[in-house]
């Protein structure tokens, strides 16, 4: 079976040439073929959304090339759709003129678009909004909107870029329900459907074939096909493995390492760690709870028991590794002698480890630390860092690394920040965590 | 049953007002027939740069028609200007840092400093026909209201949606479509206030350029501005009041019938996801959509008219899709122009320094005086305003009801050009003793404190409710409510009106330093003195200078004082959810 549109070693990289190239996408190969539903699942800043904008043509690769049908893609891709994570609605035309706006585009004359238009509305259950305007309508309804532009165009491949993630739970499974069974029923003229999500349950519910990107750079971690019958039951044992056998590989990057896809593009290990955008209160908790349990437990139960997304989940227990505090094995995260220390510490106590682990751990904390206390007014401007950083990470990525460092650095008191002269320095050899806050007064 | 009766009168009522709607969009447009057929004949008739101005207030209506089409020319022009302009800036990634630096030095040069080189051009353009003069003076209009409606268009462009620009992406919409379905709704907003402003500001320099002496030559177009300057300068009290409550009204009736339509129609193009509560109304916007007559037009004319450009720019959208291979030649003329334009420059600044080095050096001295004096005004001004800004448009937008009853007199405050007042208050403050060293702070004042004013008030409104809750819990001193909630909530606002105020204090100069009043020329220490007399005077190098020293010291001070304030404001006061 031909595919319609075909990745062949794309790769999408920022900064310049050279060592201090930052690697969003590592070279893959991906194709999207006629009859699926394709879903790709990942954690956030995996560059779900940036392949899906590659794959369109909104985005130019870095390096290889995108096929469609036989032709390498220059620009946005004619006869695809995509429906967006914000709706993307233009709040200023009426629903029906946003949905006409793509035929306009390709010059249908207007009785014929209010025509098709209408009809689309109707299928989507939109029939008898044609006047109202987007912020009339309810989270739900836009999307609807979004999808009925979409399918206007009867576009070959329709794209989804998180659809229903800005939409309550009811919402979404309503929607995701009503978008099968127009699927199923050949009641959309496409051929094919690509959708990014980061919610592993929907991905099982939609797909016929799901592909697991590792991140820095994306990877393909795993491509299967979903083997089970529709209509599909959460409760189903083969369901429940199938979403339980998707955590472990999302919850453990170790696996990367002996993918073949991994081997094609060596990476220069990098000097500084990427660190993980989390709050050390956030470590601290995770610490916390995981004494508690025997030390060990398994990451999806840690999520449910702390509430959180297991997306949100993973740069905090990223944070617990990197400080030595834990360790990921087999989809469980297991308290290290240093990290229960910390847990059963005190404050100050544990102001004291953390400084520690993180000298110790941590490339840009301990440079930092160790430029400043090699000046003679133990001062430094930030860009200097920024500079520095800015030779591994996308400029965006550089700042959040520094601020992540600096909310650390803060914390261990090893050094502190001044945002309006946007220099670092060391803090007075007092004991500052002592005396109160000066807003207090 | 009532009920019957008052709908059907109300049916009629609707019936009646609808054929008189058509009536007067009817007489509308004849009118519009009958000035062009006016405004045409003066125009191409012969050449009468000094015209001669009547104080009688029967002249009013005629002048009041020739400024307003003056004005109303100018803010054709600088909405075409400010399209283009800010449309090349933002997408011209090699052009975009040069033509905003540009954009930010031109809107530091004041009106008068461009007055010589337009009006020769003009004259030079058309020597017998009138068509010359009006036309410089209109350019004249047009360079105060420009700059701000270029930035304005430039920034809403760079702030469209990334989803948003990349639906209109894959949905292959042309540049035609793309322009009018997505850049110009998502600028309208800052489009039509930024025109408010402009529109004022024309107001404001109308006295400047509608009457002037240029070296030698004297230039009078009949009109408003002239009208006034002419009273003015007889000290005739009566034709000063005549004039003064023309211009005011014609002032308000535009508000009436422009602005407040513009404002309630542009409130659709909002970018909002969920509708807001309170929507601005417009009573005349409701009648003009009431009319049959223009849905009349507008289903024969605009629809099928749109429709036939939308399907032709589609069309020629499609054909321009299929690749061309790159224009070597197009690089090669953009090199050429680029390197004349270049040399253009550098042999304006060589002829420039040349001309300066004529200059004596006690002309060097008063213009470094003139700039400190200007200057202490400026700043005394900016304090005066936000000393009483402050706890009044906090007052008016912690208080809804304030707001309600404050807000539109305010507008209306403010759209008073204060140079309309100017001869009113220079005979209260001659009759005070105060003079016009002093005075001008007060002009300037006037022109400039409303943006202030209208930025604390929409800041004060902004700050959560929530936070002024926790002030309350907590039993907030006065003080510490101001120290911790208020003064940081409003500093991102306070500074954009500080920002705007400045500039505008320091192009107000020129018309607040130096005033032809009562037959002589009342000036005072300033470089804004000095450009205008300058420009009396036709000592070219002179005027060359101070605008060199002015629009460095704006510039200079937006670079140095403002632009820091500014990013402040966006880091550490930024109000995030």
């Amino acid at each position: 079976m031909h595919a319609i549109i075909e990745a062949r070693k794309v790769e999408k990289s920022y900064g310049s040439e050279g060592a201090g190239m930052i690697q969003v996408i590592a070279p893959m190969d991906l194709a999207i073929y006629p009859g699926e539903i394709l879903a790709v699942l990942g954690p956030s800043g995996s560059g779900k959304s940036t392949l899906l904008r590659i794959l369109t043509g909104l985005a130019r690769p870095s390096g290889g090339e995108v096929i469609h049908h036989g032709h390498e893609v220059g620009g946005p891709c004619e006869n695809v759709s995509i429906v967006f994570q914000s709706f993307a609605l233009f709040p200023w035309l009426t629903v029906l003129e946003n949905v006409a706006a793509p035929l306009k585009a390709r010059g249908v004359p207007a009785a014929e678009r209010t025509e098709r238009s209408v009809k689309i509305l109707d299928t989507v259950g939109l029939d008898g909004f044609e006047n109202a305007y987007p912020k009339e309508l309810s989270g739900g309804m836009k999307q609807r909107v979004g999808f009925a532009r979409a399918l206007v165009v009867e576009p070959e491949v329709l794209f989804m870029d998180e659809p229903f993630s800005a939409l309550d739970v009811l919402t979404a499974e309503n929607l995701r329900g009503e978008l099968l069974e127009l699927w199923q029923s050949h009641k959309m003229p496409t051929r094919a459907v690509f959708v990014v999500t980061h919610n592993i349950e929907e991905a099982v519910l939609l797909a016929d074939r799901i592909i697991v990107l590792g991140k820095n750079p994306a990877t393909i971690r795993t491509d299967f096909r979903v083997a089970l019958e529709r209509p599909r039951d959460r409760k189903d044992a083969r369901f429940t493995n199938l979403v339980d056998y998707i955590y472990r590989v999302l919850t453990r990057p170790d696996l990367a390492a002996l993918e073949p896809v991994a081997a094609i593009a060596p990476r220069a290990k990098p000097k500084y760690q990427m660190l993980p955008h989390a709050r050390r209160g956030a470590i601290a908790g995770l610490l916390e709870m995981l004494a508690g349990h025997n030390g060990r437990d398994d990451m999806y139960r840690l999520a449910a028991a702390l509430s959180f997304e297991i997306d949100d989940l993973l740069p905090v227990v990223d944070g617990a590794v990197l400080l030595g505090f834990a360790k990921v094995e087999e989809g469980d995260v297991e308290i290290t002698p240093a990290g229960r220390a910390f847990a059963e510490a005190d404050i100050l106590r544990r102001k004291e480890l953390f400084r520690a682990a993180a000298l110790e751990n941590i490339a840009l904390i301990g440079e930092i630390t160790r430029s400043l206390e090699a000046r003679a007014d133990h001062t430094l401007p930030d860009g200097v860092f920024e500079d520095l950083l800015d030779e591994h990470f996308s400029e965006e990525e550089a700042k959040a690394q520094l601020e992540t460092a600096i909310g650390w650095g803060r914390y261990a008191e090893l050094f502190d920040h001044d945002n309006d002269s946007r220099q670092f320095f060391l803090p007075e050899e007092a004991p500052a965590a002592d005396q109160p806050e000066a807003a207090a007064h | 049953m009532t009920l019957r009766p008052v709908l059907s009168r109300a049916v009629v009522g609707e019936r009646t007002w609808s054929v008189l709607l058509d009536l007067v969009v009817f007489a509308a447009v004849l009118a519009g027939i009958q000035g062009l057929l006016v405004m045409t004949r003066y125009w191409f008739g012969a050449m009468t740069p000094a015209a001669e101005i009547s104080r009688s207030p029967r002249a009013l209506p005629l002048y009041a028609f020739y400024s307003v089409v003056r004005i109303s020319l100018a803010y054709v022009l600088s909405l075409l200007f400010a399209l283009v302009y800010g449309y090349i800036a933002a997408y011209n990634k090699r052009l975009e840092a040069l033509l905003v630096a540009v954009l930010d030095i031109l809107q530091s040069i004041p009106v008068l400093s461009f007055l010589p080189g337009v009006m020769l051009a003009m004259v030079a353009l058309f020597p017998t026909r009138q068509l010359g003069v009006e036309f410089g003076a209109i350019l004249l209009i047009f360079t105060g209201q420009v700059w701000n409606m270029a930035f304005s268009f430039y920034a809403s462009l760079k702030a469209i949606p990334r989803e948003l620009r990349e639906a209109a992406q894959i949905y292959g919409f042309g540049k035609w479509q793309r322009f009018v379905e997505l850049e110009l709704p998502y600028g309208a907003i800052g489009l039509v206030w930024n025109s408010m402003v402009s529109v004022a500001g024309g107001w404001f320099f109308l006295m400047a350029c509608e009457m002037f002496v240029l070296g030698k030559r004297d230039f009078r177009l009949p009109g408003l501005g002239s009208y006034l300057q002419t009273a003015a300068g007889n000290g005739d009290t009566a034709a000063i009041f005549w004039g003064l409550g023309t211009m005011i009204g014609v002032i308000l009736l535009i508000d009436q019938i422009v602005w407040r339509p513009a404002i309630a129609w542009s409130d659709k193009f909002k970018f909002e996801q969920v509708e807001s509560g309170e929507q601005p109304s417009s009573a005349v916007l409701n009648l003009l959509r009431r009319s049959n007559l223009l849905e009349r037009f507008r289903i024969a004319v605009l629809a099928p008219l749109s429709e036939r450009i939308g399907l032709r720019a589609a069309r020629h959208a499609e054909i321009a899709e299929t690749p061309q291979p790159t224009a070597h030649w197009k690089m090669i003329v953009g090199m050429v122009a680029g390197a004349l334009l270049g040399g253009a420059i550098l042999y304006s600044l060589f002829e420039a320094a040349m001309t300066l080095k004529t200059l004596t050096k006690p002309e060097l001295i008063s213009t470094l005086q003139g700039a400190a004096a200007t200057w202490a005004r400026v700043i005394v001004s900016l304090l005066i305003a936000a000393a009483w800004t402050i706890p009044a448009g906090v007052a008016i937008g912690f208080n809804p009801k304030l707001a309600r009853f404050a807000q539109p007199f305010a507008q209306v405050a403010a759209s008073v050009p204060a140079t309309a007042l100017f001869p009113v208050l220079l005979l209260a403050l001659i009759r005070m003793g105060g003079g016009l060293g002093v005075g001008s702070i007060l002009l300037m004042l006037l022109g400039t404190q409303w943006y202030v004013l209208f930025n604390v008030i929409a800041g004060a409104m902004a700050i959560p409710t929530d936070l002024r809750e926790v002030a309350d819990v907590f039993h907030f001193g006065q003080w510490a409510r101001w120290r911790t909630v208020i003064l940081p909530g409003i500093f991102p606002y306070l500074i954009t009106g500080m920002v705007t105020a400045s500039g505008g204090a320091w192009n107000a100069s020129i018309v607040a330093e130096y005033f032809h009043f009562k037959g002589q020329t009342l000036q005072t220490v300033g470089l804004g003195a000095q450009i205008s007399s300058a420009t009396d005077s036709g000592n070219w190098d002179l005027l060359l200078l101070s605008t060199i020293v002015m629009a460095v010291l704006v510039v200079g001070v937006n670079r140095s004082v403002w632009r820091p304030l500014y990013r402040l404001a966006q880091t550490r006061f930024k109000l995030e959810g």
